[in-house]
């Protein structure tokens, strides 16, 4: 039957935050970006690393012009990436998706904000 | 410590700790109860760079010594006229943190050596039992312009390895650092170092251009043989090797540096009838995956059926050669079809011829469970690639940690 965990406080997890709460035998990190929340367990499907413990990027770009050639890279700080800390798989923070096959995912979870709370329903 | 996470934008991390990194690791290891499994990694490292202060202390030549302290206070071997650096982003510019925040991680102020403590934290996570000991920023020694450089750190590195850590913790050993640029250095390493408490074997860094057939090495074949120890030949890159110098990402000058030495150096020992000279010699393939094994296989078997006359001391394919030697499973790909990892396996006999290794600390490290997972191995399988086949292949005296060990059954 599906719980409410909570995470913390409103004004405790601020735009940009990220916070880890325990939950079982894992964690399950809590991500508010631009307003968004978001919720994945700590686990990368990869060999298992703490993927909510590592960097959260802006989707990295190259820079092709018409003429087909290489002006460099840039960021892309519409799509941002949960970068697993082990080995640096990278997953779409909106989805869980990993970035580079997208048949991986991270495990989401809904979040809701009650009152002046966070919780995620597990 | 702040690592910037975009080109404005930075994380702050107060704090680092191995166990906790590797805290899912440990959740797998209890999971598949692995502490009751012998596992051997085969292929690991510390960070050398970091002790060079005591290890050019061990250097035997006044003058190098002495350019060594000089400039070993850099740490980093920055400017160091000992290391040979090369262009690279191991840890994904930043991804892979533990690069960054290693140096913020706290041991215990004792008698212990720091890269004690730190392998002894990550190898229990694991469930590790023993490992062989490799170096990181030598590993691109083999490029230095002066073989003299080579053999003098190594052996000054070796002595102190031997000395100062292998002794004070019986799960470290190592397959000794060969200076192979120099044939009679290596062969007198072989000599001086080669029964030392923790010697299991002996490494030759594969990123050099000093080809395997050379006469020069014979001896040191001839006594590695007579030891009864493996040699390994153990992979890396280099970004400035002229071939690998037309790549623009590190992602393809690693994937294909680790691999394309040691497939030089296998086509060499294989046309050359190494296996044949030195039938009981056991010759170890180490950190290039394991793809390239039936890529290579049937590269040469196909040339060798129209070409055996350049090879005329074989006796069989070259496949049946590769099949007899052992290889090291770090980093083992992922194919899409698990059906090529299978194969993989039977082409190149893992039942007894593949030793888990994982690599750690570097940034593409595999834990035990990549083996323990697969499906189409059986637990008596999966018991030798974790640990029986390295027992097997270094004698390993396994009893201060499993006194009643039974091989796999």
């Amino acid at each position: 039957m599906a719980q409410e965990l909570f995470v913390s406080k409103t004004s405790e997890l601020a735009d940009g935050d990220r916070k880890i709460v325990p939950n079982g035998n894992y964690e399950i990190g809590v991500y508010r970006v631009n307003g968004e929340l978001f919720a994945y367990q700590n686990v990368c499907p990869h060999q298992g690393g703490p993927a909510c413990e590592g960097l959260l990027m802006a989707k990295v770009e190259e820079v092709i012009a018409e003429d087909k050639t290489y002006q460099g890279m840039t960021f892309n700080h519409d799509e941002m990436h949960i970068v697993c800390p082990w080995h640096g798989w990278e997953f779409d923070l909106a989805t869980g998706d990993m970035v580079a096959d997208r048949k991986f995912r991270l495990k989401k979870y809904d979040v809701v904000e009650k009152e002046d709370s966070i919780y995620v329903t597990v | 410590m702040e690592i910037p996470t975009d080109h404005l934008n930075k994380m702050s991390v107060a704090e680092f700790d191995t166990s906790k990194l590797l805290i899912n690791a440990a959740r797998q290891r209890d999971q598949r109860k692995l502490e009751d499994v012998l596992i051997v990694d085969v292929d690991c490292h510390h960070y050398e760079n970091e002790s060079m202060k005591d290890i050019v202390e061990f250097i035997d030549d006044p003058v190098l010594r002495r350019t060594a302290q000089v400039y070993s206070g850099a740490g980093t071997g920055a400017n160091n006229p000992f290391m040979m650096g090369s262009p690279g982003s191991q840890d994904v510019a930043g991804r892979v943190t533990r690069y960054p925040l290693r140096k913020m991680e706290e041991t215990p102020d004792d008698d212990k050596h720091r890269d004690i403590h730190l392998s002894l934290r990550w190898m229990d996570a694991m469930g590790v039992d023993y490992v062989m000991l490799f170096p990181t920023p030598m590993l691109l020694l083999g490029l230095h312009p002066v073989p003299e450089y080579e053999a003098a750190m190594s052996r000054a590195y070796n002595r102190w390895l031997t000395e100062k850590i292998l002794t004070e913790e019986k799960r470290l050993k190592t397959m000794l650092y060969l200076p192979f640029n120099d044939p009679d250095a290596t062969y007198k390493m072989v000599q001086d170092f080669g029964e030392c408490d923790g010697v299991c074997g002996f490494m030759v860094v594969s990123t050099r251009y000093k080809p395997v057939y050379d006469n020069a090495y014979m001896k040191t074949y001839s006594l590695i043989e007579e030891m009864g120890k493996p040699l390994a030949f153990h992979g890396s890159y280099s970004w400035n090797d002229q071939l690998l110098g037309n790549t623009n990402r590190f992602l393809v000058t690693h994937a294909l540096g680790f691999t394309v030495f040691n497939a030089v150096h296998m086509s060499n020992w294989i046309v050359n009838g190494l296996p044949e000279r030195f039938p009981k010699l056991d010759v170890m393939w180490i950190e290039s995956g394991l793809a390239w094994v039936p890529w290579l296989m049937q590269r040469l078997d196909n040339d060798y059926r129209m070409r055996s006359s350049e090879a005329p001391l074989l006796k069989r394919l070259p496949s049946e050669y590769m099949g007899e030697m052992f290889y090291s499973s770090q980093p083992m790909e992922m194919p899409h079809n698990p059906d090529i990892l299978e194969m993989t396996f039977k082409m190149i006999n893992a039942e007894t011829q593949l030793c888990w290794s994982s690599d750690y600390p570097h940034w593409d490290m595999d834990v035990p469970s990549v083996i323990w997972d697969l499906p189409f191995l059986d637990e008596r399988q999966k018991r030798n690639i974790l640990g029986d086949n390295a027992r097997r292949l270094y004698n390993l005296d396994v009893s201060d940690r499993f006194p009643n060990y039974q091989p796999p059954s």
